[in-house]
């Protein structure tokens, strides 16, 4: 395993939440970036969920690796990933029911996620643990960074609130001729503003940038 | 003209690479070619060129665009008036719509042609002229109470996600017009439908009265809440309705239609079949015995009201957006007439179709594009074989 913070572990990690980012580089888990971001707190909630799951997933899968035989590897990834799902599926019910609630179906969902089977496949079928572990926390937070920016404009521009807390519906600002921009809370404007966040990393890092 | 052009020449070289303005290059070269058709040629390939270019073309539809625009400014003053109760003759009401609708004619060229020009100099091209068209089609779609900033926004985000994103004029999957619309009609709702934005509700520097709480709902809003439609045929024909400030009447879009097809701009195949395709698809509601104002409308007042003429003629003949085959543009239109009817009738959350049912065919028509040159290809190909 070698030196456990060694240059190599920390560009695992930090390649996925900048220049190797799943959703604006690989373009995968787009249906619940979409689906959950109207609000910041439950994609908050969506993109711990899906790091823990990935990062879990990935070091069980890695320490099976070399027992699983290879046709049933994508039977025992989904078992892995469903167990671990369903487990913090009945966490959230316990102790934050609210917003599982607002995340209904889409934790379920997150056993179709593409970044997880994507992660399973690629990384930590031919990498150790702890490699695989970092991996994962770093795919899950790429995704959780792009969830949060996407729901930080969606819920100022479209409901004028910050996790809840009035941030523009005042009567001085409502005086004004301000208006909530209904359109960002419907998933098309997720998908405009993902398409953003695309457009600003490739026009800032030209080698992003096919010819 | 003579001394027009003797002006432009002189202060040409500031504006060239070196000159002192060489950052207002694109603007220049915008306002130059607007005034005089530009006398450059293409250097390779063999090119058909036209009598007239696209500034042009952008132009004579802005002419077509004036009767409506016109009309438009003195039916908001004639609304204002009659529903405030205030005093005035014509030329009042004229000046109070034309003052009312004015800011949102600047609003919309300035945030449009804004961007346009800093996107042209960014990407060192040439101003594309298409906006010239869309920036007067935006204030004449919009109901009079919309706010500027609202326009500007929505107008801003068309500009850039329904034209520049695709690579600019010409390239455009939809009519950034009515992207605007569909943008302000989603986003806030409140301000786009509904009985309280057709009527202008200020008074102008003295003119009109200003009264709170205001509301007329337009013929097509009162069908869809099953009131009593009160406005009559004549009144729909002339447009003395409320609504969208340059959709209500239909023999000032007739002429902008005249001179449309006249100077051949637009296909009389689009136009006819959305008329011919909402006129059936709208006599097949009225003969299915559905128990609803918006079904039983009779087919000609379907024609008549709302947006569905303004559409027929300036946004679906839109030569970017619509089909371009011959036989593509009749199935085209005719799909365009019949939506827009069956959103106006099964949907009542939309009591306007037109809007929706001209994007919903922007998308199709490449695919019906498609389908009608395939289908020329096989039947030519069966023939050779059948010859030989």
């Amino acid at each position: 395993m070698g030196n456990l913070f060694s240059a190599k572990n920390k560009e695992v990690f930090s390649t996925p939440i900048s220049m190797n980012n799943p959703v604006t580089i690989q373009v995968l888990g787009i249906c619940s970036a979409l689906a959950v971001t109207s609000k910041l707190e439950p994609a908050i909630v969506m993109g711990l969920s899906v790091t823990i799951i990935t990062a879990f997933a990935n070091v069980v899968i890695s320490l099976l690796r070399k027992t699983v035989p290879n046709r049933i590897r994508i039977i025992v990834q989904l078992v892995v990933v469903a167990a671990l799902v369903t487990i913090v599926s009945e966490l959230l019910k316990a102790f934050a029911y609210d917003v599982s609630v607002q995340l209904s179906v889409y934790v379920g969902l997150i056993i179709t996620n593409c970044i997880l089977m994507g992660r399973l496949e690629a990384f930590a079928m031919a990498n150790g643990p702890w490699e695989s572990c970092l991996d994962g926390i770093g795919n899950g937070l790429g995704y959780a960074k792009v969830l949060v920016i996407t729901a930080f404009f969606r819920e100022l521009l479209g409901s004028g609130t910050l996790f809840n807390v009035n941030i523009l519906n005042y009567d001085t600002i409502k005086s004004l001729g301000y208006v909530n921009n209904g359109l960002m809370l419907m998933p098309p404007m997720a998908l405009i503003i993902v398409a953003c966040l695309i457009w600003y990393q490739r026009a800032k890092h030209k080698e992003l940038q096919e010819k | 003209m003579n001394a027009l052009r003797n002006y432009l020449d002189k202060i040409k070289p500031n504006f060239e690479e070196g000159g002192k303005y060489q950052a207002l290059r694109s603007v220049f070269d915008g306002f130059e070619t607007f005034l005089f058709v530009p006398n450059a040629t293409s250097k390779t390939g063999t090119h058909i060129h036209d009598a007239i270019d696209s500034k042009r073309i952008m132009s004579l539809v802005v002419i077509a665009l004036i009767p409506a625009l016109l009309f438009g400014m003195y039916n908001v003053g004639y609304q204002h008036f009659t529903h405030t109760g205030a005093e005035g003759g014509f030329v009042e009401m004229f000046v109070y719509g034309f003052l009312a609708v004015l800011p949102k004619i600047i609003v919309s060229y300035v945030v449009g042609l804004g961007i346009e020009f800093v996107v042209a100099q960014w990407k060192k091209e040439e101003i594309q002229e298409g906006f010239l068209v869309s920036g007067m089609l935006i204030p004449m779609i919009v109901p009079i109470e919309c706010p500027l900033w609202m326009l500007a926004v929505a107008t801003a985000f068309s500009v850039i996600f329904a034209k520049e994103v695709f690579g600019g004029t010409g390239m455009n999957i939809f009519n950034p017009a009515l992207i605007t619309r569909a943008f302000l009609f989603f986003a806030y709702p409140v301000k786009m439908s509904g009985d309280a934005v057709w009527v202008a509700k200020d008074s102008i520097f003295g003119l009109g009265n200003t009264v709170d709480g205001l509301t007329a709902a337009t013929p097509l809003g009162q069908a869809a809440t099953n009131v009593p439609v009160d406005a009559s045929l004549t009144d729909m024909v002339i447009g003395l309705i409320p609504g969208s400030i340059g959709e209500t009447s239909v023999i000032a879009i007739a002429i902008g239609a005249i001179i449309l097809l006249w100077t051949g701009v637009a296909s009389w195949k689009t136009m006819l079949s959305v008329f011919v395709g909402g006129a059936v698809m709208a006599g097949i509601f009225n003969a299915s015995g559905m128990d609803s104002a918006m079904a039983q409308m009779p087919w000609y007042e379907h024609l008549c009201v709302g947006g569905f003429c303004f559409g027929a003629v300036f946004m679906a003949t839109d030569p970017v957006t619509s089909s371009r085959t011959e036989n593509g543009k009749f199935v085209y239109g005719l799909l365009i007439g019949a939506m827009a009817i069956i959103i106006r009738v099964m949907n009542p959350g939309y009591p306007e179709g037109m809007m929706l049912a001209i994007l919903l065919m922007n998308i199709f028509a490449p695919l019906i594009d498609y389908v009608v040159v395939q289908n020329n290809i096989s039947r030519r190909a069966k023939r050779a074989l059948s010859n030989q």
